[in-house]
């Protein structure tokens, strides 16, 4: 009898193991997300009402870089069912055979998505949708209000001698060199001169007091006055505004400014397409925008209907969705990898420099 | 004799393998395989994963060699090295000298303890905490305002000063450590006996203890050059824009461009570098000593 006791418990123990390591391998009920931290997917409020409402646990899974994410990607084939690429990056992602494209059946909140973005040339390919629009917004800078006063109107604001040694910047090559074309009137997809970015950007690295690498970092460095101007992303702006309390103005200013959008897409080998869907569904709802917009601070949506459901005075309604603003904004493009690694040394050899 | 040492089985060289095995295992597999997939990355054209085609080049090495960039970068993270080592060098020899033949019993725990304080806690967590001394409005700031009747702003924050400290903090303990480690077996009665033969305290120092301290100092010397010519975190982090190192370009590539290839092209080139550095230096050193 002991035997067999001992028998029967190991192979309970054996089957339950067996279970265990399946629900890791893969649930039906999870969705599994990669997508930076803290931007959207992972609101634990938004993650219970998700799950109340269609049964699916969300699991989120975090990258640093986009680089980082196409590597999770390519290395970890079927661990993902909805991941978070950047338009720029859409079309490298599908060129490495790392997407499958969307059906949209099923997800009534597509329907309302602005038609520019839904249908744009970086998303769509052959009137199949590689990546929902989610979310965009504008990278440009703020100022603070107890320090600059009347808020300025030019990029050239950043390279004003009265505020060196407290200018702020990201120290990211690209924003670098899109940011300097913007200030030498050029187009940031096409920079043809770029004798004339780098000698501006010489200029404005003199006028720096140091780089800022993370939201917290701009946030402390406002409040503390290091910073009375510094290049900046109005979702963070908006955060730093709502949440923090901060006296800071995002501008938008004459010269334009350089605009990212954001979309979910659904990786070549997700275990859970339909569970991808509605969470790209809800992700786009009016419902979760405006309480994300409210309670944390929020990039734009893609959601036109979302937007109109902000209250009328919210920056991303007010300012943003305003058509004379967003005929400014220069949405990046795709940047082929010599370019990425030419813009790099470029904004290396000036860093260099700095005496 | 030969009983003694051969084991059970009459086969020593079985017995050392089993004994030294596992190290050799763990050294090929967390050193010497890592370091040669990164030395064979540094040979190609792009990284394999990236999907895209690649071929074996030279053009990783090129590269240093045409742009004036690395090489620059390469003798500031050199000089950098080179001045940290020194201070490192400097502080920690009289501390040392303290620790091993001045003071005894508990002090000398305690001051242990604050030595080896910095190895537990977190680099990151360190370097942050200068942030808060350093800046304006910071520690020093508020200390020296309130001994000084004219306001002051140091403003140390974001300078290459303030590079250097943080990394001498860092690598402190392995300057102290090590010519700890060298006093502490020099016997006292030498030391008696160089007295009793009339020879002063700068005589001793020059002639005795500096000599047999030598090889500790050495090896803390060392233990402070190679790391911090590869340094990226602290130039980073507190040097604000006058930042830019051999280490943060290396580590950019890594990161932000992906250019794995290159990155291991530098990374391999630094390391030819500072091993050619030490190779000459030890030269020196025994030529010195005959």
């Amino acid at each position: 009898m002991a035997l067999i006791d001992k028998v029967v418990k190991r192979a309970l123990t054996c089957v339950m193991a067996t279970a265990v390591l399946a629900s890791f391998a893969a649930h039906a009920e999870d969705v599994h997300v990669l997508n930076w931290k803290g931007y959207g997917t992972d609101e634990p409020w938004a993650l219970k009402e998700f799950e109340a409402r269609t049964g699916y646990h969300v699991v989120n899974d975090f990258f640093n870089s986009e680089q980082e994410m196409l590597t999770k990607l390519r290395t970890n084939p079927g661990a993902y069912d909805v991941v978070m690429v950047n338009s720029a990056f859409n079309q490298q992602a599908r060129e490495q055979n790392l997407l499958q494209p969307v059906d949209v059946n099923g997800m009534p909140n597509v329907a309302d998505l602005d038609p520019k973005m839904r249908h744009s040339h970086l998303l769509e390919i052959g009137g199949q949708s590689y990546g929902i629009p989610w979310v965009w917004g504008v990278t440009s800078f703020a100022v603070n209000d107890t320090k600059i006063h009347p808020v300025p109107d030019t990029i050239q604001a950043l390279w004003d001698p009265a505020y060196k040694g407290h200018v702020g910047m990201r120290d990211d090559a690209i924003e670098a060199v899109q940011f300097a074309a913007l200030a030498t009137d050029q187009n940031i997809n096409d920079i043809k001169n770029l004798d004339a970015v780098k000698s501006k950007l010489k200029a404005l690295t003199s006028q720096l007091k140091t780089f800022w690498s993370s939201e917290n970092d701009w946030n402390q460095y406002v409040a503390s006055g290091v910073f009375y101007v510094s290049t900046y992303w109005s979702g963070s702006a908006a955060r730093a505004r709502n949440k923090f309390n901060l006296p800071v103005t995002f501008v938008i200013p004459k010269e334009g400014a350089i605009g990212w959008l954001d979309s979910l897409s659904i990786p070549k080998g997700a275990h859970n397409v339909n569970g991808a869907k509605a969470f790209i569904n809800y992700m786009i709802d009016p419902g979760f925008y405006t309480q994300w917009d409210s309670r944390v601070g929020a990039p734009v949506s893609a959601n036109t209907k979302a937007v109109a459901a902000l209250p009328a005075a919210a920056f991303n309604r007010a300012v943003l969705a305003n058509p004379a603003v967003q005929s400014r904004i220069q949405f990046q493009e795709p940047i082929t990898d010599d370019k990425r690694r030419a813009y790099l040394q470029l904004w290396q050899e000036i860093k260099a420099q700095a005496d | 004799m030969k009983f003694a040492l051969s084991s059970p089985q009459g086969r020593p060289l079985v017995r050392a393998m089993t004994l030294a095995g596992p190290a050799y295992m763990w050294l090929l597999l967390a050193v010497f395989l890592p370091l040669s997939v990164m030395l064979f990355y540094s040979f190609m054209s792009d990284v394999p994963t990236s999907g895209g085609n690649w071929s074996l080049t030279f053009q990783n090495y090129l590269t240093f060699l045409d742009e004036p960039l690395y090489r620059k970068l390469m003798v500031r993270s050199l000089g950098l090295s080179a001045q940290v080592t020194l201070i490192c060098t400097v502080l920690g020899f009289p501390c040392a000298y303290m620790l091993a033949k001045v003071i005894r019993g508990r002090s000398r725990e305690a001051l242990f303890l604050l030595i080896i304080l910095p190895f537990w806690s977190n680099g990151l967590v360190r370097i942050f905490s200068w942030n808060m001394v350093l800046r304006s409005g910071g520690v020093v700031d508020w200390v020296l305002n309130h001994l000084w009747p004219w306001p002051v702003d140091t403003d140390l924050m974001f300078s290459y000063p303030a590079i250097v400290i943080g990394l001498v903090h860092s690598y402190l303990p392995y300057a102290v450590l090590t010519a700890y480690l060298s006093l502490q077996a020099i016997d006292d009665s030498l030391i008696e006996a160089a007295r009793s033969m009339g020879a002063g305290r700068l005589t001793i120092l020059r002639r005795l203890i500096l000599p047999l301290a030598m090889p500790g100092m050495l090896a803390g010397a060392v233990l402070t050059f190679v790391p911090v010519v590869g340094a990226f975190m602290e130039p980073r982090l507190l040097g604000g824009r006058k930042g830019t190192f051999i280490g943060t370009v290396i580590e950019d590539q890594f990161v932000a461009v992906f250019n794995w290839p290159l990155g291991a092209a530098l990374s391999f080139t630094l390391l030819a570098l500072v091993l050619a550095i030490l190779f000459i230096g030890m030269r020196l050193s025994r030529r010195k000593d005959k």
